[in-house]
């Protein structure tokens, strides 16, 4: 079973430590987030919903580093389709996100 | 070195985006939020590109000026159509991850086998699905706000939906496992390619069978599972700030859908796997009783005379464009120095927060914006509750018709208002297929018609009244 040899010898592999404090930051993370929109204002949703999708665009990050690096092209494509995506999203969430906000006026 | 700038770039990017969010908690310190969330991702973008293993930079500059040209024109969208907006920049979201999963197991298949451990594999096979449902799903959904023709409005169910759905998801959660146990077989390949059209199917499934009045909490759940794809992202590539940011989003998803659920008394099981259109028609309330229709100048008069006007605006409004109407009469009221108030329910419109955003656009002041649990108690002092296209958020047959789909959610008490009047723009009944009998209340009184012009004709009426008053 070559199957089997391959997936003993990547477990043994894995620096486990990495992925336990990954999945801290996680937690830990997720509990900021929920202790920081708990506070948000009620009339500002919608654009909140706009800002976070801007944020959660990070993954053009992880994009750049598929898009950029020495990868065969066809990996790169998907890359650069993702790349494309999450700069659309960045690029319209903050846009749009200061256009409603602008609109907040007290008077 | 370019680890530990790549490293402190993270750290302060993530700073920066906490602050961005939590200045998002008054409207006075709102904007500083864009600019705290606009530098943090300056500077993760700069800090990943300057990395040693970008070695290839046209793509990069391609890919990034393509996304400038359609996201430049996609802020520039009409308010009402912000929830479709919203909706596809989920889709994006989800593309973006799915694509990059893809792209890290064929990296792995093909050059470094031994990389795709059990644990990165699972992350691989999360996000993958993650991203691939919400790709469909939001797409979906923005197809059906948008009002897309081949994509049904109304909400399809079929016998055994549930079934089908839950079953296109554990099939795709199985193959998941095979993968993780076996990534580099001969036969993986194949399999994740499985995964990925089931995960592309099943979020269209889990669409379909959603009404319109369902959208706010839609769309908050795919929002939560943008954010939680790219969580699963940062597993996969151990990038920490893809991790924090995507939970700063998935939990923001995640209050916004409690909140939306609770304001429709449902559970997110109930929404996703309970279509709207299987519990209709259960109620007829009581013997029919007639309409009674009022004239615009009875209704100026009303309004004139009244002390504290309370606005019930809905998603008829937004349909109508009417908000701009809407400011002119405000003017006019409170010109005469009465107190106009707007009562927010919190899943008026087709997203959370819309008919605010739409109010604040015709510059009225979001002083004057009141949420539902505050302007409750104060609906017995209100001499006129004006309805604009909302139904089902003031229908009092939420409070005692056990069997009515929307028994048990909160509502604007309209009715207790010593007057309402309610602008319709049809005799016919709400999404939910149920009557409300508020319209039908000894104390109320309709308009029917668009209540842009509707409201164009009060406005004129009071306008061309007020030296009289």
């Amino acid at each position: 079973m070559i199957d089997g040899l391959l997936t003993v010898q990547t477990a043994a592999a894995e620096p486990a430590g990495d992925y336990w404090s990954m999945l801290f930051v996680f937690v830990l993370a997720t509990f900021i987030g929920l202790g920081v929109i708990r506070r948000v204002s009620r009339l500002l949703y919608t654009p909140l919903m706009s800002l976070t999708n801007a944020i959660s665009a990070i993954a053009v990050v992880g994009s750049i580093a598929v898009t950029g690096a020495e990868y065969p092209a066809a990996i790169r494509v998907l890359g650069g389709i993702a790349l494309f995506a999450s700069m659309t999203n960045i690029v319209s969430g903050f846009l749009i996100t200061d256009r409603m906000l602008k609109m907040f006026k007290k008077q | 070195m370019t680890y530990a700038v790549a490293q402190a770039a993270a750290i302060l990017a993530t700073a920066l985006f906490i602050f961005s969010l939590y200045w998002m908690n008054d409207p006075k310190t709102a904007r500083h939020a864009v600019v705290a969330g606009v530098s943090g991702m300056l500077v993760a973008v700069l800090a990943t590109w300057f990395q040693p293993e970008i070695v290839h930079h046209g793509w990069i500059v391609l890919a990034i000026v393509a996304g400038f040209v359609v996201g430049v024109p996609l802020s520039l969208v009409p308010l009402t159509a912000v929830p479709q907006r919203t909706a596809l920049s989920h889709a994006f979201g989800g593309l973006a991850a799915g694509l990059v999963g893809a792209a890290e197991y064929f990296l792995g298949l093909t050059e470094h086998p031994a990389q795709l451990t059990a644990f990165r594999m699972s992350a691989i096979v999360a996000e993958v699905i993650l991203g691939f449902l919400t790709f469909t799903g939001s797409l979906m959904a923005a197809g059906k706000l948008q009002e897309v023709k081949w994509i049904p409005q109304r909400p399809v169910t079929y016998p055994g939906q549930n079934v089908v759905n839950i079953g296109v998801l554990v099939v795709a959660v199985a193959l998941g496992v095979v993968v993780v146990m076996h990534p580099a077989a001969a036969w993986s390949a194949r399999v994740f390619y499985g995964i990925v059209g089931l995960a592309v199917l099943f979020g269209v499934l889990l669409i379909i069978p959603i009404g319109g009045a369902d959208m706010p909490t839609v769309i908050s759940i795919l929002n939560s599972y943008a954010g939680l794809s790219a969580v699963a992202m940062g597993f996969v590539l151990n990038n920490k700030l893809l991790v924090t940011a995507g939970a700063l989003d998935g939990s923001s998803g995640l209050i916004l859908s409690i909140i939306m659920c609770r304001a429709m008394n449902r559970s997110f099981t109930n929404v996703l796997f309970g279509a709207f259109g299987t519990v209709q028609k259960t109620v007829a309330v009581g013997e029919q009783k007639a309409w009674k229709q009022e004239t615009v100048e009875g209704a100026a008069q009303l309004l004139e005379q009244a002390s504290l006007v309370v606005v019930i605006p809905g998603y008829g409004m937004a349909v109508a464009q009417a908000q701009h109407k809407v400011r002119e009469l405000y003017d006019q009221l409170t010109k005469r120095g009465i107190t106009v108030k707007f009562a927010i329910h919190p899943v008026a419109g087709r997203m959370p927060g819309h008919m605010n955003v739409l109010l604040a656009e015709a510059n009225i002041p979001y002083t004057a914006l009141v949420e539902m649990e505050e302007i409750n108690p104060d609906m017995p002092q209100c001499d006129v509750a004006l309805v604009i296209g909302a139904n089902d958020v003031v229908n009092p047959a939420a409070r005692y018709a056990k069997g009515s789909p929307i028994y048990g959610m909160p509502i604007i008490d309209a009715d207790k208002a010593k007057t309402v009047l309610a602008i319709k723009r049809s005799k016919n009944p709400g999404f939910a297929g149920i009557d409300n009998e508020l319209y039908v209340q000894d104390n109320t009184w309709m308009l029917f018609g668009d209540a842009k012009a509707v409201i164009g004709d009060l406005v004129k009426q009071l306008a061309s009244g007020s030296g009289i008053h």
